[in-house]
């Protein structure tokens, strides 16, 4: 299926190549990068393309193009699939992943995709089953080496028996001396507000992100209180699926370590509460090629909570060459390459509304813009899922201890913008 | 950031320590320079004996491998290495060989060997890696050496080793095309495995290397439903890919009716969505079709549907987008709906997915609209989307807009139209367009709106403006005669050529609308003509000639001034047109017929365009296939074939599976029954398709029972009389005897579809034999068959335990008492029966009686329920786990004041915990009114007993009933477990006591394991603690074998031992054994349970029990006894 991966840097050098089968050369990536001076932006590189003799599926993650060369018939999104798992495993591995991360550990990266894929089909894509083959690098481990003079192994000394297990995701023998398992509720708004303020569209997006150190093979089962909220899930493949069918309950030997339980989506037919609400006023003037921006965040829906980190982000328009803006609450930055001005607010009280007000000198002789740049507002509520989800219980059955449990909540934006 | 700058540090360090180093760090660019000292130095330190040395250069090496260095002249060097002992050089130098063998033939022979070794290591692990390395070399000369290796692996005892093979034939496949019918050997052999692990890989190979051998998936096909949903992401993605493609050849469109009715009215509608040559075909075929018979699904069309269901709450965008794609191929209009929630959840993920979801969901869009109407606000466009992205939005918001919605549409449209971006304005204005073509309702709003736009200062919008309006107009000129002037005018403003040729078209189409502006505008055209572009020049020329043939005496001289021009343009297509048109309307002498015709030619009425989407048809491609995306055929794309036009005959379909080949799925699923299942916990959905299937059995099996009214010469006759149920469920496909006329028909479950056509068959087959050799006794020609049938070992044992339990059935009904009587018993008893043939699928042609039918549907469920992963050889024969259901009363309806409690001991493994003993409720409301909120309360437990509560039944309606099954850890004692059973309204208290046989489950030994635990448990302890025998007479009717396995087993949740050197192995049938063991295992301790029955001479017979528990081994002699003399 995949027949070769290039990671290739923003700059446009290939740092690293595979082949699964046999070599490709390199010169394929040159129809990469033809399409990719087409396209301006990264996001807009078509993930596939077309050449003569191969198709190129990419994607764009952390500033690096994974592009991998397939020959025949495969369903592209396996492909993408696969190439973000192979991004999510490089993080998990060397806790980013980036060109100089990649470039370090390269050999750890070979082994990892050695492991991945088997003549471009995959074999072991669990994070629990590749660090029993292959092991992350720590500090103290290379620490030893050094000191023993045997250089920095990363082998496995045993052989992994996880691909054999019934349980694919979770090794045995796992052993903790703290038993804990924490859950993070994490929501996220997805909404557009038009210009008056009223929602043209909103919805929220969860995540329940688990953290389980836990010894043995624990048998979690996790209740909520209002599970009828929840409109549509995806889950990790632990997760019992007829168990959540049945008794909307989540049962599951968990993976060891941090992975994602589930994701969700809230019932469409909630309203939104809508945590802020933005006043706004940006104008541009046909004389004088100027404009003046007038943006106001108040709390608005926020169950009792603040609100925290509170970001604005706009996309100015091109011909927008400097702004001269005074913030009550906050810094701004504009950076006239990008175009982007940024306003970090943070905090949002009652009492004082964050202000931002100024004028934007634009270029002269062109024409003013004809639409307004929408705003991009970016927040976090700790301690609350604006859905009002909320985890009822954990129980744990095939193991004897009693682990230590918990529970956090987040509301964040997601993407929300305000039109203008 | 930090960890990774700690780390550099620290691997600089390491690597001072160590031997000099060239360029380790790539951006130090001292590889070039020093390329043939490195090498050198490398050589020295693969030659070393020290391990990290060699450890190093390794390393070093693969760094340049992976930057794409040449590395391949330290090949021999390196080659040595291959026997390194140490683990990490030996991976290595595997993947510098797979690198580079291609390139050294030679040299890689010499590591052949080590790999050859490894195929033998009796560690699973290492000869799966040695499997993979040697198939990874690509070396010609090697091809029969892997071709070997990869049949001795496909048979290996560890399904790892399996997978491996699997993934090694296309390598080979990929080496050398002529082993292809080998391999098909091997991929066929594999098909048949069991296990989720080896089932994607197998597949992926299939797809590879023969995917035209569709005949290969015939008897896979329900085992590979089956697994589906514990097979790993990928393999998920690939089988359900093929699925569909077999799925299209195997049966009826779903939609063949509906389409008569449903389509028909859509086309009012939505005219211009379907091509109408096609929809009338399909509509004759589809009316054609539905006169000959009603649409019914076939069982194993819906056996797909369901069991990929689930499948949309993968994680994995690619299984979702896999089973969207399935549904929209093969799902009956009505149930495609279900896909949209988890495409439109796919649309939060990265933009590549989001790319890929949004082509396919366009393509769906314009067949099913409805489907994705309720998520139009999910495709609304945000500023910060890149740009392919908001035209894919686009398109698909376009392909939903309806009367209903086209104005809520329009009103985003008309945000876009603002837009920084202007590629996505120009999209946005022909999605416009297209929504005024398609609506005629809003068309002139949209014609306004465009009309607006044609004074925008961008260019590129009033172009694109031009075009769409253009295109509007030609639906309704007459009524536009002022936007035509208005874009007249623009002529002078606008340079973009497309939109200047559309002016000028319009113009000269219309002209009659504009008879005073038109020659202006020609006037205007002939001044600049010598520098208009090639497209616009070719209008010009068609604006002159069709004013000159309306309006000859203002335009002559112009027409004749611009057909100069064109005369000596350099562009030759213009010099043609100009010279064609010459002729056609200036009238000569040599002039021709046609010229008389070139009013007609030149102002024909013509059609007005239709907008349509770029996505219209591409459903003929698989969805979610690069082929799809792309809209050509990429390499190595399977074609999706068309529905066959006429119902495949179904027996057909059946004789296409050989029986044997049946014999080995079933036998698979039942093996994972026996496993512990990992995603066994579907109760919620078995229970109540379980009771509904068995109660309206039990009254079928009641009837038939008391049909044959119980002596063994009527035995035949019972045959008959079930053999003809089955026919007649088979007529309900077959639709072509006809026999008797029980009513009964119900909604069938895939698996009765199965049982039907094999155990049909078998029957019909077997039966001519087994007719002639029968003699007197049932058991006995039995046991011929079973003999005869037997063709391996774990076959045929698999086989004498069903034959065991279809035993059972028979003797019960053949030996029931009168039926009036005992009718509630025989009801109940016959009821039981045929769970017991739930698995009952005889493998090889056999002369029972075979179960009926819907009985199977049960077993599908446990089946479903029992998959997992196995990896291990499973112990070959089982108990089916609920061969003796007896139902007991926990509450009666008139204590319960309406509600009725019965449980009964299922027999299955209790998912949440192995220690408890599964119980399986079941509530009936008998009230008028529906009961709320049913739970449990305050168990009074002993200590050390433990109750899993079932989930609390919110509603149960008046009149219904259901089943769910708790947990009870009875810590091996028969103590009751007493609890109250709350409603809404009362609490009562119950209680459910076991029956020691039910403490048990059943545990696999073979006939030495049983003997030599026999005797260690003997030895263990002082001799006879351990011990109970009886001596006993059998009861009249239990002196044959397998009358004592059906009691024993009936009494105690016990499997039967094989024996080794038992008649069911030797073809003729000796005299039966006196010897029957069983064995088990206490649920919550896990001791030994072992039962040993010699059956003596004259009706008499010894009981043995060992345990280690003396109260359960005492309590079980009693049952059993008791049931054996009875």
């Amino acid at each position: 299926m995949i027949h070769s991966l290039f990671l290739i840097n923003y700059a446009g050098d290939i740092f690293l190549e595979k082949h699964w089968k046999s070599v490709i050369s390199r010169s394929v990536c040159d129809y990469f990068f033809e399409a990719q001076e087409k396209a301006g932006e990264p996001d807009n590189v078509p993930p596939v393309i077309r050449t003569p003799h191969h198709y190129l599926i990419n994607i764009f993650r952390e500033k690096i193009f994974f592009v991998s060369v397939i020959q025949t018939e495969v369903p592209p999104l396996f492909v993408i699939e696969f190439l973000h798992r192979v991004a999510e495993m490089f993080q998990d591995y060397f806790g980013e992943c980036s060109e100089a991360a990649i470039k370090d550990n390269v050999v750890i990266v070979y082994e990892l995709l050695e492991e991945m894929l088997d003549n471009g089909f995959p074999l072991a894509t669990e994070s629990n089953i590749l660090k029993e083959l292959i092991k992350p690098p720590t500090i103290l481990r290379s620490m030893v080496n050094t000191i023993t003079g045997r250089g920095s192994s990363n082998l496995g000394e045993t052989l992994p028996t996880g691909q054999l297990s019934s349980v694919p995701w979770r090794r045995v023998g796992v052993k903790y001396t703290n038993n804990e398992a924490y859950f993070d509720v994490v929501e996220e708004i997805d909404a557009i507000l038009d210009k008056s303020g009223t929602t043209v569209f909103a919805e929220i997006q969860g995540v329940v992100d688990a953290c389980v150190k836990l010894t043995g093979m624990p048998d979690l089962t996790l209740s909520f209180m209002n599970p009828r909220l929840l409109d549509d899930v995806s889950f990790h493949p632990c997760v019992r699926f007829k168990r959540w069918e049945s008794e909307k309950v989540l049962s599951f030997i968990p993976p060891d370590g941090n992975f994602r339980l589930m994701s969700y989506h809230v019932n469409a037919q909630n309203l939104v509460a809508i945590p802020v609400y933005v006043k706004q006023n940006i104008n541009f003037f046909d004389s004088g090629s100027s404009g003046r921006l007038d943006i106001t965040v108040g709390p608005k829906q926020t169950m009792g909570k603040t609100v925290e980190n509170v970001i604005v982000t706009i996309h100015m328009p091109k011909v927008v060459l400097s702004a001269n803006l005074t913030a009550t609450q906050g810094t701004y930055t504009y950076d006239p390459v990008t175009k982007i001005l940024v306003w970090d607010i943070g905090k949002l009280t009652q009492q004082k509304l964050p202000n931002l007000k100024g004028s934007l000198s634009l270029q002269s002789g062109a024409p003013k813009p004809e639409e307004n740049p929408s705003l991009n507002i970016d927040l976090k509520i700790q301690q609350l899922a604006i859905s009002g989800l909320k985890v009822n219980r954990l129980d744990m059955y095939g193991e004897k201890y009693k682990p230590f449990k918990g529970v956090k909540y987040v509301t964040k934006a997601g993407k929300f913008q305000v039109r203008t | 950031m930090s960890t990774g700058s700690a780390f550099n540090d620290e691997k600089g360090g390491s690597s001072s320590t160590g031997e000099p180093e060239y360029g380790h760090d790539p951006a130090s660019g001292g590889i070039f320079s020093s390329d043939y000292k490195r090498h050198d130095d490398l050589k020295e330190m693969l030659d070393s004996n020290k391990d990290s040395l060699k450890l190093e250069a390794m390393k070093r090496i693969v760094a340049m491998i992976a930057r794409g260095k040449n590395a391949s002249d330290l090949f021999p060097a390196v080659v040595k290495n291959v026997a390194c002992k140490n683990i990490e050089v030996k991976k290595l130098v595997y993947v510098y060989l797979v690198r580079y063998a291609e390139e050294q033939q030679d040299l890689a022979l010499l590591s052949i060997s080590t790999f050859q070794r490894g195929l033998k290591d009796p560690n699973q692990l290492i000869r799966a890696s040695a499997l993979r390395v040697l198939s990874s070399i690509r070396v010609t000369i090697i091809v029969p050496i892997m071709m070997l290796a990869i049949k001795e692996a496909a048979s290996d005892m560890s399904p790892y080793v399996r997978k491996t093979a699997a993934h090694a034939i296309p390598k080979l496949y990929s080496l050398d095309p002529e082993q292809k019918d080998q391999l098909i050997e091997v991929i066929e052999k594999l098909l048949a495995d069991k296990t989720t692990l080896v089932a994607g890989s197998v597949v992926m190979a299939f797809e590879e290397v023969c995917p035209e051998r569709i005949d290969l998936i015939h008897k896979n096909y329900r085992k590979l439903c089956n697994l589906l949903i514990d097979v790993e992401e990928w393999g998920q993605v690939v089988i359900i890919n093929m699925l569909t493609r077999y799925a299209r050849t195997q049966f009826l469109n779903p939609n063949i009716n509906e389409s008569l009715l449903e389509e028909g009215g859509e086309k009012a509608f939505y005219g211009s969505d379907d091509d109408d040559e096609d929809d009338e075909e399909k509509k004759a075929e589809a009316a054609a079709l539905a006169k000959r018979k009603p649409y019914v699904m076939d069982p194993d069309h819906r056996l797909l549907l369901r069991n990929t269901k689930p499948l949309l709450q993968s994680r994995n965008a690619a299984v979702v987008m896999a089973v969207a794609q399935l549904y929209f191929h093969l799902a009956p209009k009505a149930e495609v709906g279900v896909i949209a929630k988890a495409l439109v959840r796919l649309m939060r993920s990265h933009s590549e997915v989001q790319y890929v979801v949004l082509q396919n969901v366009a393509t769906m869009t314009i067949k099913r609209r409805g489907m994705f109407e309720p998520y139009l606000k999910s495709f609304y466009i945000r500023s910060t989307d890149p740009t392919q992205i908001k035209i894919l939005k686009l398109e698909v918001l376009t392909n939903l807009a309806n009367e209903t919605n086209i104005s809520t549409i329009l009103r985003e449209f008309q945000t876009y139209i603002k837009s920084m971006d202007k590629d996505f304005v120009a999209a946005t204005i022909q999605a416009i367009g297209r929504c005024a073509t398609n609506i005629g309702e809003v068309r002139d709003t949209c014609l306004n709106g465009l009309v607006q736009l044609l004074s925008n200062r961008d260019e590129l919008v009033v172009a694109e403006s031009v075009v769409v309006i253009k295109k509007l107009l030609q639906m309704q000129p007459e009524q536009h005669s002022d936007i035509i002037k208005h874009m007249a005018k623009l002529t002078d403003n606008i340079q973009v050529p497309m939109a200047r040729a559309s002016i000028l078209w319009l113009i000269g189409e219309y002209c009659e609308h504009v008879p005073k502006i038109a020659p202006d505008v020609l006037r205007k055209m002939a001044k600049t003509f010598t520098n208009e572009e090639d497209i616009v020049k070719l209008q010009i020329i068609n604006l002159a000639a069709k004013l000159y043939l309306t309006n000859s005496k203002q335009t002559k001289l112009l027409t004749q001034y611009v057909l100069n021009l064109a005369k000596y343009d350099q562009n030759y297509d213009i010099r043609d047109r100009a010279r064609f048109i010459r002729q056609l309307i200036v009238p000569t002498d040599k002039s021709g017929a046609l010229s008389k015709y070139a009013k007609k030619l030149f102002l024909a009425l013509k059609p007005a365009p239709v907008l349509e989407s770029p996505f219209k048809d591409r459903d003929h491609f698989q969805l979610g296939s690069l082929s799809h995306l792309l809209n050509t055929k990429a390499g190595g794309y399977q074609e999706l074939p068309d529905w066959p036009e006429s119902a495949p005959d179904p027996s057909v379909r059946n004789v296409e599976v050989p029986e044997w080949t049946k014999c080995t799925s079933r036998k698979e699923r039942k093996e994972k029954k026996v496993e512990k299942p990992f995603y066994s916990d579907s109760e919620g959905e078995s229970g109540p398709t379980e009771s509904a299937d068995s109660e309206s059995d039990s009254g079928s099996g009641s009837e038939s029972g008391s049909e044959e009214s119980g002596s063994a010469s009527e035995s035949e006759e019972s045959e008959e009389e079930s053999e003809s149920e089955e026919e007649e469920e088979d007529e309900e496909e077959e639709r072509t005897k006809k026999k008797k006329k029980i009513d009964k028909i119900k909604p069938k479950k895939p698996e009765s579809a199965e049982s039907e056509q094999s155990s049909g068959e078998e029957q019909k087959r077997s039966r001519k034999g087994g007719k002639e050799r029968r003699s007197g006794s049932e058991s006995e020609s039995e046991e011929e068959s079973e003999s005869e049938s037997s063709e391996s070992e774990s076959e045929s044992e698999e086989e004498s335990e069903s034959d065991a339990d279809t035993k059972k059935k028979k003797k019960t009904s053949a030996s029931k008492p009168p039926p009036k009587q005992t009718k509630k018993e025989s009801k109940r008893e016959t009821k039981e029966m045929s769970l017991l043939d739930l698995d009952d699928f005889e493998p090889t042609p056999s002369p029972q009686v075979t179960p009926i039918n819907n009985f199977l549907s049960n077993s599908l469920v446990t089946d479903l329920e029992g998959l997992s992963l196995t990896d291990t050889v499973l112990a070959p024969t089982t108990i089916a786990p609920s061969s003796s259901v007896r139902m007991h009363e926990l509450l009666h309806r008139i204590t319960g004041e309406g509600l009725g409690v019965e449980y009964c001991f299922s027999r299955q493994p209790f998912s949440p915990d192995p220690h408890m003993v599964a119980v399986q409720i079941q509530f009936t409301n008998n009230t008028s009114s529906e009961t709320k909120s049913l739970h449990i309360e305050e168990p009074k437990l002993q200590s050390g007993m433990r109750i899993k509560e079932f989930p609390e039944i919110e509603v149960l309606p008046a009149g219904e009933s259901v089943n769910v099954v708790m947990g009870i850890d009875f810590c091996d004692s028969t103590q009751a477990a007493n609890f109250q059973l709350c409603t809404h309204t009362r609490k009562f208290f119950v209680s459910i006591q076991p029956p020691v046989g039910e403490l048990m489950m059943p545990a696999f030994l073979t006939e030495n394991e049983f003997k030599k635990e026999q005797e260690t448990l003997l030895n263990g302890q002082l001799m006879g603690m351990n011990e109970i025998t009886e001596k006993l007479t059998l009861g009249e009717k239990c002196q044959s074998d397998h009358a004592i396995i059906e009691r024993v087993t009936a009494t105690a949740n016990l499997s039967r031992v094989p024996c080794g050197s038992d008649k069911e192995y030797s073809p003729p049938p000796p005299p039966s054994s006196p010897v029957s063991r069983f064995a088990g295992k206490t649920v919550s301790s896990g001791s030994l349970v072992l039962v040993t029955v010699v059956r003596k001479e004259g009706g008499g017979a010894q009981l043995t029990v060992n345990c280690e528990k003396m109260v359960i081994g005492t309590m079980l002699v009693k049952d059993i006894l008791q049931a054996l003399t009875q």
